[in-house]
């Protein structure tokens, strides 16, 4: 029992980051029909982002114990880095290539995971090795169940990740700018024949898709305290998963991808609890495998027939 | 019969001259492998030798993938994945057979150590036959693994395939590091059933001791064959059915092309491939064959050699390939800046020149130039 | 099979799109060597007949026959080497081919040897290729293309194109040929010598046509009998000069008159 609720909680935790890290997977998708290989890379950049900035902000602050709100000040520098750096990736490599055939972009968009990923390489940037984030909140045990403890930062992860999917979920679905979204997303021909500014659409969605990835990458720093060099495979692997979830929550599909993610969290987990936890990723692929076989559009997604 | 065959009937030319047409390429392509070999190999450092084995085992990829990404305008990203399997399943070939056959994992001579200093040894040896017959296991492997991999995403939209290749070659990197250690002795080996070989392959302390048969003449023979077999394809009626697809998928598929039939085949042709230049890998002096190999960053670099080269030309793709792998050389000083300079080498290339630099074209093709200043169409073309 | 019996025959073929019927009951028999109108109104399903017919989407109801053969279940590939061949309403070439290579990729279906005649370059592989040489040359310089046959298809102008596409139908060597809008963007000059190709080709090649067409010079002059559709439905059929003075198919189309542009 203990060792079910300690994976349960496990999978929440991870599964509520995929589908942080999903969600701008999705949109993107559902927005110009092509897999934003360069959004993991943007999570990697949240996670350092926040460190470099934690760091630099407690050397000169000189605190001797970080004051409660300086977690969110980080976040909100990764997310204002992070959400930069989406709206030049959009605008510099992405948007010269609006119309080209899907290929050309697909591979646009592994030049840029891969500048990115190469360029935080460098010495002066990041560097090759991994570091370690300062303590941003002072962890604590909130609850225990059994042998279960339920600790701050988890909370914290999961009701910011939580917070954030309800959010997007409101905008998406509530506002003017999310109906604009979802009319570009259905042909960006017509919306703007409509007079929908198709352009700061885009832009708007990569920005928020990178902002959901700062956020993401910031609570994986906080959550496991190192992080890994830019070009470490793990972060790709992170990208990958967080992909399949899009996919299996049906792609383009927001509701799905929050879905998608508690399900990969919830399969890796216990799966590497109550199989085998070196094969972690192989259960991942082979959700992906099976889904793609038997339902192509994932479990929210609706079949859309080209057409003639 | 339809009428294309019939008129067909009357012009089928004889065999004998079909057949000598047929291999001559071939021929020129041993002939080659034979001069590199023997006149080339003793006269230069090992270094420059070991250049020349990559170069020409890119070259094996890059084509291979050519077919693939370029041809059906599919997106494999696994490649390395394809290659690495290869490379195991040839490798386990050689060593455990070695091992029950003659109790040791050396080379058994290699087939132009015979030519060179024949020590007694026929000229093609069993070590040789050994080599030539576990290169073809691990591409068969290799493509066996292609149709498993293919068949559920090629039968969906073009970026899926993108995206399980990469987590095929993932799960290919994660299971070799699963297996269990190498078996170091003939008594081991023998002691061990057959069907458990193949999981003694050293897990993630990688697979050594694999015997070293690969060669330039193995190598330049693989770049000869893999060259013929795609422009071949290419020139052919199947070429421009993989073309098609690539260009319309829905027009193709009316016109009466197995456009789910061919992207597989595609996909599987290419894995076969690769799955050779892998047993090529694993067979060369001073590899330590690891999960590694599986990995994105051999995916990439083959993908970068593709895209450079024009997706869809051979020419273009195997001219990339010894670009590719001879650029280290020159960007080392500055070596950490290499995949930065290749990942927006990637990026410009898609906005100013989307379809690489040769595009579908060969390379002495006039059109494969257009990126040239100054470039005119030929004259015979009308714009 | 009789003469008579018929070379198309589409028996109550439905459609719906969600809650929208794109096509209801569609039934429409074409004897061999008949050349037959599909007329409507923009939006009244001529195209997505088009599309049930070729295979791309799947009839909801309803059954096609080509020279007897049933075509249910079939993917569109299986349906174009049973013998049925198409344009599309927006041209649909391989714009980065030759124009030559465009017309032998439609051979490619009547072709017979195997990959690995192909790569070991065998008798039948050559005597085949030279065949599709030989086959799409001809097609060729019966649109008047042989001209061109080494530029890109996206190059052409777009009365070529439209023509190219013709010529793609022909070699897979259909027994039916289906014909989007074949028409649409044409100068009037390129109109009249359209019709004259439709009728050769239709019968130098022994084919049956199903033709869409906008342009009612071009329906009413060439096609013997003509279908009207309205909201998916059949709302007339019958020889042009009948369909002509139909009031259903005059109100049909009013408020977007059918005159004669050519």
């Amino acid at each position: 029992m203990d060792q079910f609720l300690q994976t349960l909680k496990d999978s929440m935790a991870i599964g509520s980051l995929y589908a942080l890290i999903a969600l701008g997977y999705t949109m993107v998708y559902g927005i110009l029909k092509f897999i934003n290989f360069a959004h993991s890379d943007v999570v990697v950049l949240g996670a350092w982002s926040s460190l470099v900035f934690a760091n630099w902000a407690k050397t000169h602050a000189g605190w001797e114990q970080t004051p409660w709100w300086f977690g969110s000040l980080v976040l909100v520098a990764a997310m204002a880095f992070c959400g930069t750096v989406g709206f030049l990736i959009e605008r510099l490599a992405y948007r010269p290539l609006r119309g080209a055939p899907r290929l050309n972009v697909l591979i646009t968009a592994i030049g840029v995971s891969l500048f990115l990923q190469n360029a935080g390489q460098l010495e002066f940037i990041f560097g090759t090795r991994p570091r370690s984030i300062p303590a941003l909140v002072v962890d604590r045990s909130l609850l225990t169940v059994g042998r279960v403890h339920l600790n701050l930062l988890d909370a914290i992860g999961f009701v910011t990740a939580v917070a954030l999917m309800v959010g997007l979920d409101w905008l998406v679905f509530r506002t003017k700018m999310g109906r604009a979204m979802r009319a570009v997303s259905f042909s960006p021909q017509t919306a703007g024949l409509m007079g929908v500014p198709v352009d700061r659409v885009i832009s708007f969605t990569f920005v928020l898709g990178s902002v959901l990835a700062a956020t993401g990458g910031f609570l994986w720093a906080l959550k496991y305290t190192q992080v890994n060099q830019p070009a470490d495979t793990g972060w790709t692997l992170v990208g990958l998963k967080a992909f399949v979830a899009a996919v299996v929550g049906g792609i383009g599909n927001v509701r799905g991808a929050m879905l998608g993610g508690l399900a990969i969290g919830v399969l890796e987990q216990f799966g590497s609890a109550y199989l085998s936890s070196s094969l972690s990723d192989v259960y991942v692929f082979s959700l992906l495998i099976v889904v793609l076989l038997f339902r192509p559009s994932g479990i929210l997604g609706q079949a859309v027939p080209e057409k003639v | 019969m339809s009428l294309l065959a019939e008129q067909a009937r009357s012009m089928r030319p004889a065999w004998g001259g079909s057949l000598a047409r047929g291999l001559a390429p071939l021929a020129a392509g041993l002939v080659l492998a034979v001069v590199l070999q023997v006149f080339i190999r003793p006269y230069i450092d090992p270094y420059p030798a070991k250049l020349l084995l990559d170069i020409g085992i890119n070259c094996v990829l890059a084509v291979s993938l050519t077919m693939v990404n370029g041809f059906t305008g599919q997106f494999s990203m696994g490649h390395a994945g394809f290659m690495a399997v290869g490379g195991y399943a040839s490798g386990i070939v050689t060593y455990y057979a070695s091992m029950r056959l003659w109790g040791s994992p050396e080379a058994a001579g290699g087939v132009l150590s015979g030519i060179l200093d024949l020590q007694g040894l026929p000229l093609v040896t069993k070590g040789d036959v050994l080599f030539l017959f576990s290169l073809l296991v691990g591409g068969t492997v290799s493509g066996l693994l292609g149709v498993a991999v293919g068949l559920p995403s090629l039968r969906l939209r073009g970026d899926y395939l993108a995206i399980v290749t990469l987590g095929f070659g993932e799960i290919v990197r994660v299971l070799i590091q699963q297996t269990r250690p190498v078996l170091g002795t003939a008594e081991e080996v023998r002691s061990t059933p057959t069907w458990q070989l193949p999981s003694h392959v050293g897990g993630s302390l990688g697979f050594s001791g694999i015997p070293t048969y690969t060669s330039l003449f193995w190598v330049y023979l693989a770049v000869a064959v893999t060259l013929i077999a795609a422009f071949r394809l290419k020139t052919g009626t199947f070429g421009r059915a993989f073309l098609s697809i690539r260009e319309d998928e829905i027009a193709a598929e009316a016109m009466g092309i197995k456009t789910t039939r061919y992207k597989v085949t595609a996909f599987v042709i290419a894995a076969f491939f690769a799955g050779i230049a892998g047993g090529l890998f694993s067979h060369t002096l001073g590899i330590g064959l690891s999960a590694e190999a599986a990995g994105f960053l051999k995916s990439f670099d083959v993908i970068i050699m593709v895209v450079l080269g024009g997706l869809g030309s051979i020419s273009g793709a195997a001219a990339a390939a010894v670009v590719v792998t001879l650029l280290p050389e020159w960007l080392r000083p500055v070596a950490e800046y290499r995949m930065v300079i290749y990942a927006l080498a990637l990026i410009l290339m898609m906005i100013f020149r989307p379809k690489g630099l040769f595009g579908v074209r060969e390379i002495w093709e006039r059109a494969a130039w257009s990126w040239l200043p100054g470039w005119r169409p030929a004259k015979g073309a009308r714009r | 099979m009789t003469s008579d019996a018929p070379m198309l025959d589409i028996r109550g073929v439905c459609k719906s799109f969600g809650g929208l019927k794109a096509v209801s009951d569609f039934s429409v028999a074409l004897p061999p060597g008949r050349l037959h109108g599909l007329i409507g109104p923009n939006g009244a399903g001529k195209t997505t007949v088009f599309n049930l017919l070729t295979g791309v989407y799947p009839p909801d109801s309803g059954d096609v026959r080509l020279a007897g053969r049933s075509l249910r279940g079939l993917k569109p590939h299986q349906r174009a080497a049973a013998g049925l061949a198409r344009t599309f309403q927006n041209i649909r070439l391989f714009p980065d081919l030759s124009v030559l290579d465009n017309v032998k990729i439609a051979c490619h279906v009547r072709t017979t040897h195997t990959m690995a005649e192909a790569i070991l370059r065998l008798p039948r592989h050559r005597a085949e290729e030279r065949a599709i040489t030989e086959r799409a040359r001809r097609m060729l310089a019966i649109f008047d293309l042989d001209d061109r046959q080494t530029e890109d298809a996206k190059n052409l102008p777009y009365g070529a194109q439209r023509r190219l596409e013709i010529a793609r139908a022909l070699a897979t060597e259909p027994k039916v040929l289906l014909l989007d809008e074949p028409a649409a963007g044409m100068n009037p000059q390129e109109k009249l010598g359209l019709r004259a190709l439709i009728r050769k080709v239709l019968a130098d090649f022994g084919l049956t046509i199903l033709l869409i067409e906008h342009d009612m010079g071009v329906v009413m002059d060439i096609c013997d009998r003509i279908t009207v559709l309205d909201y998916g439905v059949i709302i007339a059929e019958g020889p042009p000069a009948q369909i002509q003075k139909n009031p259903k198919v005059i109100e049909a189309y009013l408020g977007e008159p059918a005159t004669a542009e050519a």
